[in-house]
């Protein structure tokens, strides 16, 4: 599992690449942890390169929400490929998470909040 | 009349978190032996992938001097993904109740998610205990497989 992380005007995006398993997912606690502390307007993750998800990537995922809520800053998915959003909606996580087609669309979400 | 024998595919690994790759790597290959939609697919490994890391991280400490064994047994009634481990102690995920996501995000819990998937994935669960010899089979309805291959 590969992340990057950059900041683009007011967001804070972090990059996908690779499989979000048991063995990767705190890289993504790190990377989440991280993008917090930057106190970014929104922070938008971008799966495009995201090959696999399991539990553990979805559980670092939820488990920041409330941490980003108290601190007013919202979390975007984009890109991401059916395989993935299917993991998703099995969980009903397409009805609890905003999850845009692409960046662009991540941003005007994250802009009109 | 010839006896039917069922197939059966089998994989031993190491408890190590890394080796989940392996694990799912083992099932996407016995997969692509079936017509299967991708996504069908994926949600299978996933679900093998959640019992054999939940075992390895908590019932073997990621020891990897313990092993799991995967076996995957086509009956042709169902695709039976079996996953054998020795423990002193049985984890019987079917013992927990399934949390929901609005209650996992609300109380910031990263367990519980790996199991409303297998849950929700599988036509059904059943754990076995002989002994130490412990093992969870997740039943699919039999897919349709490819000639020859």
């Amino acid at each position: 599992m590969e992340i990057q992380a950059a900041n683009e005007e007011h967001y804070h995006i972090i990059a996908l690449k690779g499989d979000l398993d048991a063995s990767s997912s705190i890289k993504l606690d790190t990377a989440l942890e991280n993008a917090i502390l930057a106190n970014q307007k929104a922070i938008l993750i971008d799966c495009k390169l995201l090959d696999y998800i399991s539990s553990p990537g979805i559980g670092v995922l939820t488990s920041r929400l409330d941490d980003c809520e108290t601190k007013n800053i919202s979390i975007v998915l984009f890109a991401m490929s059916e395989k993935i959003y299917n993991v998703f909606k099995i969980l009903g996580l397409d009805q609890l998470l905003p999850i845009k087609q692409s960046k662009e669309d991540a941003k005007l979400y994250a802009h009109d909040l | 009349m010839q006896n039917f024998m069922p197939m059966i595919y089998s994989i031993q690994v190491p408890c190590r978190k890394s080796n989940l790759k392996r694990v799912r790597a083992f099932v996407e290959t016995v997969l692509e032996r079936y017509y299967i939609n991708p996504n069908e697919a994926n949600l299978m490994v996933l679900a093998v992938d959640e019992v054999c890391a939940n075992l390895m991280i908590h019932s073997h400490q990621c020891n990897p001097s313990e092993r799991i064994q995967i076996r995957i047994k086509d009956d042709k009634e169902d695709l039976i993904f079996e996953i054998h481990d020795h423990t002193v102690e049985c984890f019987n995920m079917l013992d927990y109740k399934t949390p929901d996501m609005q209650q996992v995000i609300k109380e910031k819990k990263n367990g519980g998610i790996g199991l409303i998937l297998v849950k929700k994935i599988m036509d059904k669960i059943q754990i076995e205990r002989e002994g130490n010899h412990n093992i969870c089979r997740l039943y699919k309805k039999a897919l349709n497989p490819k000639p020859n291959v």
